[in-house]
């Protein structure tokens, strides 16, 4: 049998040199107490951010356009989350990675279907309203066809509408039951009946709010808080935080590479995808690293640990 | 009013950062500063001499 | 010749454990003289930062996830916790850089180094689930940002950032569970091993 050769890369020298004393549980315990003073320190000086969640009450109250804007593109298929695919429907195919469609082959198993999710089924809890009751039920035995050109004409009449003193006025002409329907879904948000209702629509305990996360993600006022926040993905939003906090600078790689081309250009549509995977390329030639050739031979030549190791150095 | 209240954010930060430009780079200050620090930390700790151990040669 | 009780489980665990792991080892009293630069204490800052990233987080806990926006101690007490994870990131990052240029890996220390790398990984996911998870408007904002980049690799499938009950879960159940498990065996791996040696030099 050959010697195996030395690698200084891979291989440690034996050491022979001398031991000094040493106190681990000392120095654990001077460790525990210096962070926990910094961190009272700190916490003092500086205290922690917490602003208010947005509801669909205030979103509806701050802007009602914005909101029925969104409420019609929920209803006619056409919003952020319809549109979206897996894992909320099949309207998409959602991201790829060339031929690997990732999102699509783990299915759906978080289904949203924003038109009776979002307006209908919320609509439906509301009681002793002979005119929605109606509304609705002329749109739900409605054509497909019927459905669409009622939406058509009423988002085409929204350009035009307003919202004052209380009151949703939309000019639309041939929208059938929608403009009952949107006016009543506005004055629901409005009052905070919708948030509520698209929580429990399920039961009366709840911890899953993706549906009005969702609903709220595709209207303007949840992003443009962000944007003056600094928080948008094209502003490395991903490693702020509201206020003049610092924030998850740790993931300041991961959120760099959607600000350089190709992921912020030609790659855009499956940037998220595309971004993922070549962090996954990184981590794990970082996890590798002692067995890549070249790269773990880098702190050898830069010879940083010289100045770690000077005292070892002088003495030997 | 109870002493949490009393030292509630020496400093307060709830206001809309600062944000610095370099470029495509975009970086809150207080991020920066973050940042700043964890370099200014690592080369000190590489460049500060340890206690203890001259010591204790010339203690031999 | 072995007897019954030498072939015992039990027996033969003990065993593997003591002669790899024996307590002068686990409880060191001596270090070699190379371990001399304040480079070294940043292992310890960081295991220090996660004690009282626990701790402060238990406090939370018991008090549910709605407590700190309701009260002064409850948001001291968030505080607390924010600024030992800022400690915490900080001191494991500078550790890992410093590990970096020590080349650390070396000698049959590989595995100490993937179990740091997966720790990180571990930290980052327990930092994001706790930032969605705060219920304020911060967590709104990541969370329905952060659903598309893990809807496109498919891990939104099981993995649903808008669930608040199950994002609280990996907060604090699941998370925490791995980072302390992959702590201790990373610990373990540096006593087992000791720290590395420095490279040898070319006369």
């Amino acid at each position: 049998m050959t010697k195996k050769v030395f690698n200084p890369d891979v291989d440690a020298p034996v050491f022979k040199g001398k031991y000094a004393p040493y106190d681990i549980i000392k120095e654990g315990t001077i460790a525990v107490v210096v962070v926990a003073l910094l961190t009272v320190v700190l916490a003092v000086l500086f205290s922690s951010p917490d602003e208010k969640a947005v509801t669909i009450k205030s979103w509806s109250n701050a802007t009602p356009m914005d909101f029925v804007a969104t409420a019609i593109t929920e209803l006619d298929g056409t919003s952020g989350t319809a549109t979206y695919g897996p894992p909320y429907n099949n309207a998409a195919t959602g991201q790829q990675i060339g031929p690997f469609t990732l999102a699509k082959w783990m299915g759906i198993n978080v289904k949203v279907n924003t038109a009776s999710d979002f307006v209908v089924a919320p609509l439906s809890t509301l009681a002793d309203q002979p005119a929605l009751k109606t509304a609705l039920t002329a749109f739900t035995s409605a054509s497909s066809t019927q459905k669409a050109s009622w939406e058509a004409n009423y988002s085409k009449a929204l350009t035009t509408g307003r919202f004052s003193s209380g009151t949703l006025q939309v000019p639309a002409t041939n929208a059938g039951p929608v403009p009952v329907m949107m006016s009543a879904l506005t004055a629901m948000a409005r009052s905070g009946a919708l948030d509520q209702a698209l929580v429990t629509a399920k039961g009366f305990y709840t911890t899953d709010y993706t549906k009005p996360l969702l609903f709220m993600a595709d209207g303007s006022f949840l992003a443009n808080k962000a944007q003056a926040q600094h928080l948008s993905g094209d502003q490395w939003g991903m490693m702020n935080e509201t206020g003049s906090y610092p924030g998850q600078a740790w993931l300041w790689l991961y959120t760099m590479w959607y600000q350089v081309p190709p992921f912020s250009t030609s790659w855009g549509a499956n940037a998220d995808a595309l971004v993922w995977a070549f962090m996954m390329i990184l981590t794990l030639l970082l996890a590798l690293m002692p067995w890549i050739p070249g790269l773990r031979s880098i702190p050898r030549k830069v010879k940083v640990y010289r100045l770690i190791w000077r005292e070892h150095y002088k003495s030997v | 009013m109870g002493l949490t209240e009393f030292f509630g954010a020496v400093f307060n930060l709830d206001h809309v950062g600062k944000y610095i430009h370099w470029g495509f780079i975009q970086l809150s200050v207080s991020n920066a500063i973050l940042i700043a620090l964890m370099i200014v930390t690592f080369i000190s700790a590489l460049l500060l001499p340890f206690p203890g151990k001259r010591n204790r040669k010339e203690g031999k | 010749m072995t007897t019954e009780i030498d072939r015992q489980w039990t027996t033969r665990l003990r065993k593997t454990v003591v002669e790899k792991l024996p307590p002068e080892k686990l409880l060191p009293d001596t270090q070699p003289a190379y371990v001399a630069s304040w480079i070294y204490v940043f292992g310890v800052t960081t295991l220090a930062a996660l004690a009282i990233v626990i701790a402060t987080g238990c406090v939370l806990a018991m008090k549910g996830p709605l407590w700190w926006h309701l009260s002064s101690t409850g948001h001291f007490v968030n505080s607390l916790h924010l600024w030992s994870v800022e400690i915490f990131f900080f001191a494991m990052v500078i550790h890992l850089w410093g590990k970096y240029f020590m080349a650390a890996w070396r000698g049959g220390r590989q595995l100490t180094w993937v179990t740091g790398v997966v720790l990180f990984l571990t930290s980052i996911g327990a930092g994001f689930t706790g930032y969605v998870s705060q219920t304020n408007y911060d967590s709104q904002w990541i969370s329905t940002q952060a659903k598309d980049g893990i809807n496109a690799t498919g891990g939104g499938a099981f993995f649903n950032v808008l669930n608040l009950g199950q994002m609280l879960m990996w907060h604090i159940v699941l998370l925490p569970l791995a980072a302390v498990a992959l702590t201790a065996v990373h610990v373990i791996y540096v006593r087992i091993k000791g720290v590395v040696p420095p490279f040898e030099e070319e006369k």
